[in-house]
């Protein structure tokens, strides 16, 4: 059944209520679809499959809403961790504290989980950067990871706080978090909250609005169609939940399903991370949804592929196109083939500018099976100097608070935690910053050849 | 006379399975265009060559698949089963579940001696089915991880086992707007390794092949299915049965033989070969010619244009640098077809420009520590260097 593992772990804090997956069949990762249409179909047999998750909170709400819903056939209380208390969004809690307390707990049921697997490949993290247990659990995590299986890759996907994020201490948690992040993960992708929201409205406009006189075929939405439960007030965190997934999934795609040009996970870290500081990669998504006219001409196709460059299919906020790439990874799924690829490459790489050491760095592959509701997807992957602006907003925010000493004894009060522990976590990020400076100031340089060995003949 | 055929990583596998299927349609083609002597006289050769019989009849490629990860061989054994024409042999695929990640490194230093035994044994005990051995004919990808990294691996054991059997490598130049990043790493590593010990490269370029099915062949929507279908097209009729000697109705003649192991005079280069496998006649400068005529009218057909020696190097007479080889059994239901391997300054450009752009990325060390972490190190690198760089200044000076 399940011949490669890739461990699923999810830190759940009120960010990601649910993380709805998509059923696309057998294969390593398993994800299962929930749409409200199809659920007498989808009778699930999970127990035929078993899924390499570790579902971890410090608080029961949330995991135990999960055990209850849709998805309680496929997760099992063995492979849960949890408190009672929470992290009281303090990340020295999750991390110190908690980090210690469960280290054990979590080895145990990672080794046990890993003997399942043929060849374990990788891990995926899943977690929010602002709270106390994703953010502090987590990154204790990650260095655990790499202590106990150094050779597996970590992928971590990191929900960022957004500007007018509730929780105050966001700032303190992120910073502290982005030092683990820089030093034990192999590659990170960030998303942020307020790009996913944006998204969605976008989506309600286009379906409400009927403008196009045409329909949106429902289960083609990125975001889902069960019931993203749109209250004015708040954020619909199921649909925006559900784009983070299918991000996941077509990620793994090429891993999964057949295709004339795969891409195994290791390739994505191969390709894009030239350096080892340098591994955060901005990702867009499209379509978003599909309209009901199934024959899509030419056109539609490279429409998919332009949108995938521009500012509003991001997953964070940033701009590839007005910044510099270092390397850019199209995972293209369903029926596209190497020419489309190409004539696609060829018309956008004009208006995007690439570091000088690598003009073609193109990374592609093709997979033949799209997603459900799609003819045809597209997962574009940046390594981009547009996610400065984050990380430096990050930082912004965190002087303005750290300035004033504002809770910072709740930090401090906790054992292993010290002033110094700030002052290296904003210093791991300034040097961080600074590399996507000094790669910036090439932006406008012109295009030098280095000089060639010369050879006596 | 029999070849064995090495399939390594996702395009060797994809390729080998469309040049089997194209040498058994051809070799099964009802309209040989000869007399029905001639034609199993053909059918014969090619079966011998490529194929080996089983019990129940059907034939099965001389071949033995490898790769790193199991979806493509997978794929590669069914379809070729499926066709009910010819197979692959059961065990003839070796195959792993992690793959190796674009990384030559990681196929060169890690797959390589981890799995030498096993697929070493598989390829000895297809050697073991042939009565007399032709040489090894290798497919391989230069920008991925497996074909390129495993390939150059096991094409250095072939040459420590076998070394008295010919190696030819089928080398895929990638599309220079990229399929993979480290591309052009992967690439001069493999070139370095592949030139110290095989006997030949026959280099296809996806470019080349790309534009063949956009102007030549008209097709709208090009897959890797289309591509690789033209590139064992042409594989198929350079390899496909000769006369071995002028007016001898004999196919003996070994297709890997391509005997242009010229030493220039003047420098002490070891001997090499590279050839480029076209339909066009190019004005560079060429070391070596091989035309091969099939069909109708190909004792009649002029070839004086071949043997102009402004074509050829000057330490070469055209007598000796050019080479024709013909048969009148028509390849593939084309009354006429005409082949040409050259050995030119053909790929003294692309070559060139593999080299530059591998090198820029050198100079910022962009992605050398995905290499260094599984052994290969920035001197690696750089003899890698140093011998294209040679083989670069050799070319421009032929």
């Amino acid at each position: 059944m399940i011949t490669k593992g890739a461990f699923l772990i999810l830190s759940l804090k009120h960010v990601l209520m649910q993380v709805n997956f998509s059923f696309e069949g057998n294969g390593t990762f398993l994800c299962i679809s929930y749409y409200s249409q199809y659920k007498a179909q989808i009778q699930p047999r999970y127990s035929e499959y078993h899924n390499h998750a570790v579902l971890i909170d410090m608080e029961e709400g949330v995991v135990n809403e999960i055990l209850q819903g849709p998805l309680r056939d496929v997760f099992d209380s063995k492979q849960l961790i949890t408190d009672i208390s929470g992290s009281g969004n303090n990340w020295a809690v999750g991390h110190k504290v908690f980090g210690s307390l469960y280290q054990e707990q979590i080895l145990e049921k990672l080794r046990k989980s890993a003997e399942h697997c043929d060849c374990l490949q990788c891990f995926f993290i899943i977690h929010s950067m602002g709270g106390g247990t994703g953010s502090g659990l987590g990154t204790f995590l990650l260095k655990l990871l790499e202590d106990e299986f150094p050779e597996v890759y970590r992928f971590v996907t990191s929900v960022y706080p957004s500007g007018e994020d509730d929780v105050i201490t966001s700032p303190y948690n992120s910073i502290l978090a982005m030092k683990e992040l820089n030093e034990h993960a192999d590659c990170v992708l960030p998303i942020d909250n307020q790009s996913l929201f944006d998204i969605i409205s976008k989506i309600d406009l286009m379906v409400n609005s009927g403008k196009l006189g045409t329909t949106i075929k429902p289960k083609s939405l990125v975001t889902s169609s069960a019931g993203a439960v749109k209250k004015r007030h708040q954020k619909p965190f199921d649909a925006m939940n559900n784009i983070v997934a299918n991000l996941l999934l077509n990620l793994t795609s090429s891993a999964r399903f057949e295709g004339s040009l795969n891409m195994d996970l290791n390739e994505i870290s191969m390709n894009l991370v030239p350096f080892p500081q340098l591994h955060y990669l901005v990702s867009s998504l499209t379509p978003l949804y599909t309209l009901a006219d199934v024959n899509i001409p030419t056109r539609r196709l490279d429409q998919m592929f332009s949108d995938a460059f521009s500012k509003d299919h991001q997953l964070i906020r940033a701009d590839p196109k007005h910044s510099l790439y270092l390397a850019c990874a199209l995972m293209v799924r369903g029926n596209v083939q190497v020419s489309d690829l190409r004539r696609n490459i060829e018309r956008l790489k004009p208006s995007l500018q690439f570091v000088s050491w690598n003009q073609e760095g193109w990374k592609t592959s093709l997979c033949s099976v799209p997603p459900v509701g799609h003819s045809h997807s597209l997962l574009a992957l940046a390594n981009n100097t547009c996610v400065k602006p984050t990380f430096m907003e990050l930082k912004e925010r965190f002087m303005r608070l750290y300035k004033k000493k504002a809770h910072l004894h709740h930090y401090l009060q906790i054992e292993g935690m010290e002033e110094s522990s700030f002052m290296e976590a904003v210093s791991s990020l300034s040097g961080l910053i600074e590399e996507y400076n000094q790669l910036d100031a090439t932006k406008s340089m012109p295009v030098e050849d280095f000089p060639r060995l010369s050879i006596a003949v | 006379m029999s070849i064995v055929t090495v399939q390594l990583g996702q395009c060797g596998n994809q390729i080998g399975f469309e040049v089997f299927d194209a040498l058994y349609t051809d070799s099964h083609c009802p309209q040989g265009l000869c007399s029905k002597r001639e034609n199993e006289a053909y059918q014969a050769s090619c079966k011998e060559r490529f194929f080996s019989e089983e019990e129940n009849g059907v034939p099965v490629a001389r071949a033995v698949l490898v790769d790193m990860e199991p979806k493509v061989t997978n794929q590669t054994l069914s379809k070729a089963a499926q066709s009910g024409r010819w197979k692959y042999g059961q065990h003839s695929c070796f195959c792993q579940k992690q793959g190796s990640g674009n990384n030559w490194a990681y196929g060169y230093s890690v797959h390589g001696p981890r799995h030498e035994e096993s697929i070493m044994n598989l390829i000895q005990k297809e050697v073991e089915k042939c009565d007399s051995l032709s040489g090894f004919f290798i497919i391989m990808s230069m920008a991925g991880g497996t074909g390129s990294g495993l390939g150059a691996f096991v094409t250095q054991n072939l040459q420590d086992q076998y070394s008295n059997s010919l190696k030819m490598n089928q080398i895929i130049w990638p599309y220079g707007t990229g399929e993979v990043i480290v591309q052009n790493y992967n690439s001069i590593l493999t070139l370095s390794h592949l030139y110290r010990s095989s006997d030949a490269l026959l280099v296809h370029e996806n470019d080349a092949l790309h534009k063949i099915c956009a102007k030549l062949m008209n097709i709208k929507q090009i897959s890797f299915s289309d591509i690789n279908q033209v590139l064992a097209h042409q594989l198929g009729s350079v390899f496909q049965p000769t006369y071995s000697v002028e007016g001898s109705c004999h196919y003996r003649r070994n297709p890997l033989g391509i005997d242009w192991q010229v030493r220039p005079p003047l420098s002490g280069l070891p001997t090499l070969g590279k050839a480029s496998l076209n339909r066009g006649l190019h004005f560079n400068m060429s070391i070596a010619n091989l035309v091969i005529l099939r069909g109708k009218d190909v004792h009649s057909a002029d070839l004086g244009g071949f043997k102009d020696s402004a074509l050829y190097t000057s330490w070469l007479e055209p007598i000796n640098a050019f080479n024709v080889w013909k048969t009148q059994r028509a390849f593939s239901k084309y009354e006429k077809s005409a082949a040409l391997v050259s050995n030119s300054q053909f790929l003294l450009k692309p070559l060139d420009t593999i080299v530059g752009k591998a090198w820029n990325m050198f100079a910022s060390k962009a992605y050398i520590h995905q290499y260094t972490k599984f052994g290969i190190e920035e001197e690696d690198f750089l003899d890698s260097f140093t011998l294209l760089e040679q083989v670069v200044a050799s070319y421009c000076n032929v």
